[in-house]
């Protein structure tokens, strides 16, 4: 996945330690996840008919995927018709290969970027810089993150992690052009961005895109979005590719009519987003490439379990909820996609072969909050669970476990293990020792009871 | 009625005042309670730790054991979440096994839903004078749906003021084996819980499911906040002579 | 260049086809709300456009001329062709770069979410002439104003661009919250002609 997480050292456990002792990174996520929270509920609980809304959502998603490969030919015979250009890329690698052969072709050395997971995932800017062409992310959020040399924490509000504070200090330090006398009021940092691209979006002959939707029937792509970056982007350079995921298919154009309700009311909490723009091949004149995206999704595809993680619409609404999330912060994850949802899609599309993405499986307490919150209905609790089954286990805990599971197999083995329990409860210690000692590090024990309820209601039941 | 109670592994070791609660509640409303000595373990630790293989075997145990009851009662919605929820999805659709789990499983309470849905009483005669806060476990609230019948059963309980939790529907930080596993945000989200339950000024924190109170507890125990915690059954089952079966 | 016959393709179809092979077919169930029951369209049209902090008048017809008037004075708007000649005079070729405003017309407005539509049909502009100036003035025709985002996507026709245009351009990236006024128009009125 993305170059920019590769190699990022220790697991989820070690990572969110490290951060849950950040107090500015808490209470900056605090903030923003509880201000969310609330709008998104407000939002949805307007809405009579969520619950149908959902349902279809997620059916959609179903039978898009069932039929990838058709809906895929017809997007591709849609968007050639109206004078667009498709290229399949199999992985990241060939992505953006075929990427930087099309900005070359045009002859330009810079491209302007609207927001896309996709070509974070692809590590696009990297590759483009080693071609020698520059991105410039042009979503405030990405604009932060790309100035200070900084990860993306959070699907849809990469510079989640950063408070209005440091944002000014950010812009101050490396925007170039930022205003000497530049307060922390929001509105004057949207100000202070606004006129940093400006002359960039009026001169630049070529954007990169992705996309929230492209419509099988009709050959059109939608984003969503909030400033006008993205309609900069779209509609004045002369040349637009658009690289996105073969999951973000929907079969009909009628189908908009439930995502553009599902999404914009989960991801920002709003009734609708500020801008949605929606176009078919080449719009205007413009120069369309479309470049669809496997790098892993077949493979998640395959996982009659966890398929169900390519119904993702990128909302964010799982991030937003998650207790775990909320105290961990997104760069504990180690991947563009954070939160419950990157536990189960990070993992599927990179493998567990590391230490860090075998433990993100377990980076949930199972509390089913997300799933609650899901557009789409992706059950994550019990995709983590099932990705637990296939993790690899560390040897202790393997014998521990099989220890437990021969004890509990049989009643009897259960009560001589409680009566023994029972006969040292005075022995054990304040603090456990190894691995258990997580436990006591900041809890009592309970006391061990002398006897047992079975040996109880054998007694006097 | 003749009901089977399921005391769940961690109430059988750890917390056995929990089922002598239930035998005493269910015997003074009138059930023939009885206690199928061969159960050990619902499977949800090894299924939800990545270890399945033994989870089934412990799943198939409880089909097993529990067959033939026409109502098997649990003091913990976690474990009862876990029958009805998870063991569906262990097993392949259309075999004998999945046939013994849609046997099993619909007959499987929780005991506040047995209490309010089977039994349908919500006064069960309790007396407990005390300021009681409540916590709803995420699998009781967002697995099985609970919704507000424990609340109702507290509310009817002569003597007791029951104070809302600020961010209750919050997870404890618990989640099982997460808690060993991650130990730094599950002690994140155990600090927050307590801070809630601190700011409600109640003397004891109720919930359905000892193992989150475990955690809870064992955190304000730690931080000598001389909060109790107490298990639904426990309140429910005191009245004036005590609370004895 | 074309990577079409590079294997990508029948490689990645490949992999879907052996990847869905034997899974079940999905019904979609449409039990969602298609129309909507609102009593006052233009109401609630009305209701949400503001919530966004876009400003809102709600006319007569023939009221809007005037109230036009009023709004492009000392402004050097963009006017382009396929508007009512009452409320302004053409002026298509106006550059974005150095206009003040522009002035539009909508394809569909929708009531619930406070959106207004353009498809660069006749009186929309293009959609850089939407774009680049900092104040956008939309007369919306109480005709225009349907119920709901499905009513909307009915009437929309998938092979012209369209703009969803819901309040000024805005952001959360800041703590989350809803900040006015980045890239896009940063002042948006909208005139209902009832």
């Amino acid at each position: 996945m993305s170059a920019t997480f590769l190699g990022m050292p220790g697991d989820f456990p070690k990572n969110a330690a490290r951060a849950v002792q950040d107090s500015q990174l808490r209470y900056n996520l605090r903030k923003a996840t509880h201000t969310i929270r609330g709008k998104r509920a407000a939002v949805v609980d307007e809405l009579p008919d969520w619950r149908e809304l959902r349902a279809a959502g997620k059916a959609i998603k179903d039978e898009t995927l069932r039929h990838l490969d058709r809906y895929l030919v017809q997007l591709e015979e849609a968007v050639t018709r109206a004078g667009g250009h498709v290229h399949w890329a199999r992985d990241a690698a060939e992505a953006n290969r075929v990427v930087a052969g099309l900005v070359k072709a045009t002859g330009e050395t810079e491209v302007v970027k609207v927001k896309s997971m996709a070509t974070q995932e692809i590590g696009l800017n990297e590759a483009l810089a080693a071609e020698g062409i520059t991105a410039y992310e042009t979503d405030l959020a990405e604009l932060i993150v790309q100035l200070g040399d900084d990860f993306p924490s959070h699907i849809l509000v990469p510079a989640i992690h950063r408070n209005r504070a440091e944002i000014r200090e950010i812009f101050l330090d490396r925007m170039g052009d930022a205003p000497p006398g530049l307060t922390d009021e929001p509105a004057a940092l949207a100000e202070a961005a606004r006129l940093h691209l400006r002359e960039r979006f009026l001169r630049s002959k070529v954007a990169v895109s992705g996309a929230n939707f492209m419509i099988a029937e009709t050959g059109t792509l939608v984003v969503l979005e909030s400033e006008g970056n993205g309609r900069m982007c779209l509609t004045l350079p002369e040349t637009l590719i658009s690289v996105v995921g073969i999951e973000k298919l929907l079969p009909t154009w009628r189908d908009l009519e439930v995502f553009l309700q599902l999404l914009p009311r989960s991801s920002t909490g709003e009734r609708m987003n500020p801008y949605t723009s929606t176009w078919t091949g080449s719009a205007e004149g413009q120069d369309f490439h479309l470049v669809l995206l496997d790098n892993g999704r077949t493979d998640v595809l395959a996982d009659e379990v966890g398929r169900q993680a390519l119904r993702c619409i990128r909302c964010s609404a799982c991030l937003n909820v998650c207790p775990v999330y909320e105290r961990a912060g997104g760069h504990a994850y180690g991947s563009v996609y954070p939160g419950p949802i990157g536990a189960i899609l990070t993992p599927q599309l990179r493998g567990m072969s590391s230490e860090l993405d075998a433990s993100l499986p377990y980076a949930s307490s199972l509390c089913g909050a997300c799933y609650d919150v899901c557009p789409v209905a992706i059950d994550i609790p019990e995709v983590l669970v099932d990705l637990r089954a296939k993790a690899p286990h560390g040897a202790a805990e393997r014998a521990g476990m099989r220890v437990a599971g021969w004890i509990l197999d049989d009643q009897t083995r259960l009560a001589k293990a409680q009566r023994a329990a029972g006969r040292l409860r005075r022995l054990v210690p304040r603090r456990l020792p190894g691995p258990l000692s997580a436990w006591t590090d900041t809890r009592d024990l309970p006391e061990i009871p002398e006897e047992s309820f079975r040996d109880w209601w054998e007694r006097e039941g | 009625m003749r009901v089977a109670l399921f005391i769940t592994c961690v109430n059988d070791t750890l917390f056995p005042g929990t089922g002598k609660a239930v035998v005493s509640l269910l015997r003074r409303l009138g059930c023939d309670v009885d206690f199928p000595a061969a159960q050990t373990c619902c499977g949800q630790m090894h299924v939800n730790t990545g270890y399945r293989d033994e989870g089934v075997r412990l799943a198939r145990h409880f089909t097993e054991v529990f067959a033939g009851y026409d109502a098997v009662v649990a003091p913990s919605g976690s474990c009862a979440a876990m029958v009805r929820e998870q063991y569906p999805k262990l097993v392949r659709p259309g075999s004998r096994g999945a046939a013994a789990i849609a046997e099993v499983a619909p007959r499987v309470h929780e005991l506040s839903e047995f209490l309010v849905d089977v039994l349908k009483v919500e006064d069960v005669g309790a007396y407990f004078p005390h300021r009681v806060t409540y916590h709803p476990t995420c699998h009781s609230l967002r697995g099985l749906r609970l919704g507000d019948r424990p609340t109702r059963l507290l509310e009817k309980v002569r003597g007791l003021e029951l104070v809302p939790l600020p961010a209750a529907q919050e997870c404890c930080g618990f989640g099982g084996t997460f808690a060993v596993k991650n130990p730094a945000v599950s002690a994140a989200m155990g600090a927050d819980k307590v801070r809630n339950v601190l700011d409600t000024g109640a003397e004891v924190l109720c919930a359905a499911d000892n193992s989150c109170l475990m955690h809870i507890g064992g955190t304000l125990s730690r931080q000598r906040t001389g909060i109790r915690v107490m298990h639904l059954a426990e309140i429910l089952a005191a009245t004036d002579e005590g609370t004895r079966p | 260049m074309s990577t079409r016959h590079s294997g990508a393709r029948e490689e990645i179809l490949g992999r879907i086809r052996r990847a869905v092979e034997g899974a079940p077919e999905v019904e979609i169930p449409r039990g969602y709300r298609t129309t909507t029951d609102v009593a006052d369209l233009v109401e609630l049209f009305a209701e949400r456009v503001r919530d966004y902090r876009a400003v809102v008048h709600v006319l007569p017809a023939a009221a809007v001329p005037a109230k036009v008037a009023e709004l492009v004075a000392g402004r050097r708007m963009i006017v382009p062709a396929g508007l009512p000649a009452a409320w302004a005079a053409p002026a298509p070729d106006v550059d974005p770069r150095s206009a003040d405003g522009v002035l539009t017309t909508c394809a569909v407005a929708i009531a619930e979410t406070g959106t207004i539509v353009l498809d660069t049909g006749p009186g929309q502009g293009t959609r850089e002439q939407t774009l680049i100036p900092d104040y956008h003035l939309c007369v919306v025709g109480a005709g225009q104003v349907v119920g709901g985002v499905p009513e909307a996507v009915a009437r929309l026709d998938p092979a012209r661009s369209l703009t969803w245009i819901s309040g000024p351009s805005a952001t959360s990236d800041i703590e989350l919250n809803r900040v006015e006024g980045v890239h896009g128009p940063r002042t948006l009125e909208v005139i209902i002609s009832t």
